[in-house]
């Protein structure tokens, strides 16, 4: 049984020049304690998805499809009742934790504030809570620290309290929107280990948003590859990264520069991301794709296959 | 050997903040944000200068191309040392070192369409030319870069990032300058589109002769597009080796602990990130000894007073007590 499950999601933005189709026909199950990456390039729709999840979605945004988590459709649920099941079982940590921290409140209170609203601990009840927290998260002097402003800490140190106060509540599930991005190697570094030791004390399953492969190889069992807002390939990441499947992974992989192999010329994928003024009617990556043939252009591929899903009509054996 | 056209020697960049003075009246503080920094970089070659956030690699290329003022140390052209508060060595070094920057649409002027900011650094370097051949040498370069004609009236916020990035370099190279200052160029780009303008630079410097200064943060972009790479922390170097040395075997503690966090994307290579613990110094009050000794593994008592310097052979130069034992 799966923990979320989120059926033929299309999200569409109203704007002055008509429609953006950001994320469309997108279909996946989240299990329990499973670890599941989401990669993309921008524009891709990969947030628009954990925003839709967390019903943050912008005024403009149109959503169809279903949300399903534990049988509630999270898209219609009225904000009262998603108020109960945010930040209490769905955490989410977003890419700058600056800008996710309220910089004129002290971190005793911005973190107090979840349980006391999702819980009803009292204040000193909530502060011993945000301590402990604090300390899972590995903030040194945490204690002497709970009266700090969250300018008063480095980028990993703000977004160790990020992620604290998503997981504050022991939630079932952690939305992470690119965790690392804004953070430098050895700090990405210290962040991803911390989040996959709590992952493996709480079991709390992760949605990893990133558009890092290396990230990806090193945290996730699964794998989902968005462009265009359509999936491409569905994958355990083992497979994933050994054979790719479709076009669009076999191109990001080669297109990173791999620390340990300085080969004369990096494999770009030619052209410019899609234009999603209009919804697709047609694979979105034939465009810029190496293999394309022109069914590619006329028909929108189906994602098939049993444990390693793509949406390709060219059958793998043909891919260059 | 032929004489390197860059030549940066014991270069020093203070900024004076008023943070944490007494008194308004109180002399201000002194933040070190480059700390004595020194390299030969030879035509055609490529430098990469990698680091984490704050350590200088940005402003060290800043004072190199005259955007910040060094508070100290020399920078030699092609064997002549600039003095950057003289405009006439100003102007040459314009003409012949030129720069692109991180965030590609900032860096573009939004009331100019491509076609005028691409043909604008003709009309300072090349008075020679006619108006014709301006025309003529900026529609080349845009085509160079990959851009169609058709959109050569458009204005900058109709472009992607990767366009925009292309158009920055079309500016930067129109004059044909000889050394191009690169600041963490690819970094705001999407995988796909980093490759096509790493491909697109080296492609460039191979075609121009191009010398290139190329700061990042990514470690594979930085081996990838480098022939040396300099390791900075806190505004010092640390380590300067050939790309492939630095990666494979690092020979500073700071080195081998960056190195070692870099994710690799293969999910059967399991990495075990080096941890670093202690506190970054602070850039206002610098340690006496090494720069790395507060958060060094293998530090050792001589390290709290003795600065090492970047000594070794010509290719494998490392800043570190340990090493010279």
């Amino acid at each position: 049984m799966s923990l979320l499950s989120v059926n033929n999601l299309n999200i569409r933005f109203r704007t002055g020049d008509g429609y953006v189709h950001a994320v469309n026909d997108v279909s996946f199950d989240i299990a329990k304690g499973q670890k599941l990456a989401v990669v993309g390039e921008s524009g891709s729709g990969k947030s628009q998805i954990a925003m839709s999840i967390m019903g943050l979605l912008a005024n403009n945004a149109e959503a169809e499809g279903e949300v399903l988590y534990e049988g509630q459709n999270l898209l219609t649920l009225p904000s009262a009742k998603l108020n109960r099941i945010r930040a209490k079982d769905i955490g989410i940590i977003f890419q700058d934790p600056m800008s996710s921290l309220n910089p004129y409140m002290r971190i005793e209170r911005q973190l107090g504030e979840v349980v006391e609203q999702h819980e009803g601990l009292s204040r000193s009840d909530a502060r011993k809570r945000v301590l402990e927290v604090m300390e899972a998260v590995q903030i040194p002097d945490a204690k002497n620290r709970l009266t700090a402003y969250p300018h008063e800490f480095s980028g990993g140190m703000r977004q160790r309290i990020v992620i604290a106060m998503a997981l504050i509540c022991k939630p079932k599930l952690i939305l992470a929107d690119e965790p690392t991005t804004a953070l430098d190697v050895t700090v990405q570094a210290q962040i991803m280990s911390l989040l996959d030791e709590i992952q493996r004390e709480l079991g709390t399953a992760v949605m990893l948003i990133t558009h890092d492969l290396g990230v990806v190889a090193g945290f996730c069992e699964d794998t989902l590859v968005l462009y265009g807002g359509r999936v491409m390939e569905a994958a355990p990441t083992l497979d994933l990264f050994d054979a790719p499947g479709h076009p669009y992974t076999r191109g990001l992989l080669r297109a990173v520069p791999n620390i340990s192999d300085a080969s004369a010329s990096l494999a770009a994928i030619p052209g410019s991301p899609p234009n999603q003024t209009r919804a697709p009617v047609a694979c979105p990556f034939a465009p810029r794709c190496v293999d394309a043939i022109p069914g590619c252009h006329q028909t929108l591929p189906e994602l098939t296959g049993d444990r390693q899903q793509r949406a390709c009509i060219r059958p793998v054996e043909e891919l260059t | 050997m032929t004489d390197p056209i860059l030549s940066v020697s014991d270069l020093r960049v203070t900024f004076a903040i008023n943070q944490g003075k007494k008194w308004p009246w109180s002399p201000a503080n002194a933040l070190h944000a480059v700390n004595g920094v020194g390299f030969d970089l030879h035509r055609g070659k490529t430098l990469g200068i990698v680091g984490e956030s704050g350590c200088g690699k940005s402003t060290l290329i800043r004072a190199i191309a005259g955007l910040v003022t060094p508070s100290g140390g020399t920078v030699q052209l092609d064997g002549r040392t600039m003095d950057y508060s003289r405009r006439a060595d100003m102007q040459e070094l314009r003409r012949r070192m030129q720069m692109i920057f991180q965030d590609p649409i900032a860096s573009l002027n939004p009331r100019m369409t491509i076609r005028d900011i691409v043909a604008e650094p003709l009309t300072y370097f090349r008075p020679d030319m006619s108006g014709a051949e301006r025309k003529r040498a900026t529609r080349e370069m845009l085509d160079r870069v990959g851009i169609p004609e058709r959109n050569f009236n458009r204005f900058p916020h109709e472009f992607s990032g990767g366009q925009c990035q292309r158009i920055g370099i079309a500016r930067a190279l129109v004059s044909t300058p000889q050394v191009l200052l690169c600041d963490e160029p690819v970094s705001a780009l999407d995988v796909s589109i980093q490759a096509q303008v790493i491909n697109l630079l080296k492609e460039l410097q191979d075609e121009m002769g191009l010398t290139l200064v190329f700061v990042a943060h990514d470690l594979g972009v930085v081996r990838h597009i480098s022939d040396d790479v300099l390791v900075m922390y806190m505004g010092g170097v640390m380590e300067r080796a050939p790309a492939g040395a630095v990666v494979d075997t690092p020979r500073h503690p700071y080195s081998q602990a960056l190195l070692s966090a870099v994710p690799v994307p293969d999910p059967r290579v399991k990495t075990t990130p080096q941890v670093l613990n202690g506190d970054l110094p602070s850039p206002l009050n610098l340690p006496q000894g090494c720069l790395f000794q507060s958060r060094c593994p293998k530090r050792i008592d001589a390290c709290r007073s003795i600065r090492p310097e970047l000594k070794g052979p010509e290719n494998a130069k490392v800043a570190c007590l340990l090493e010279e034992t």
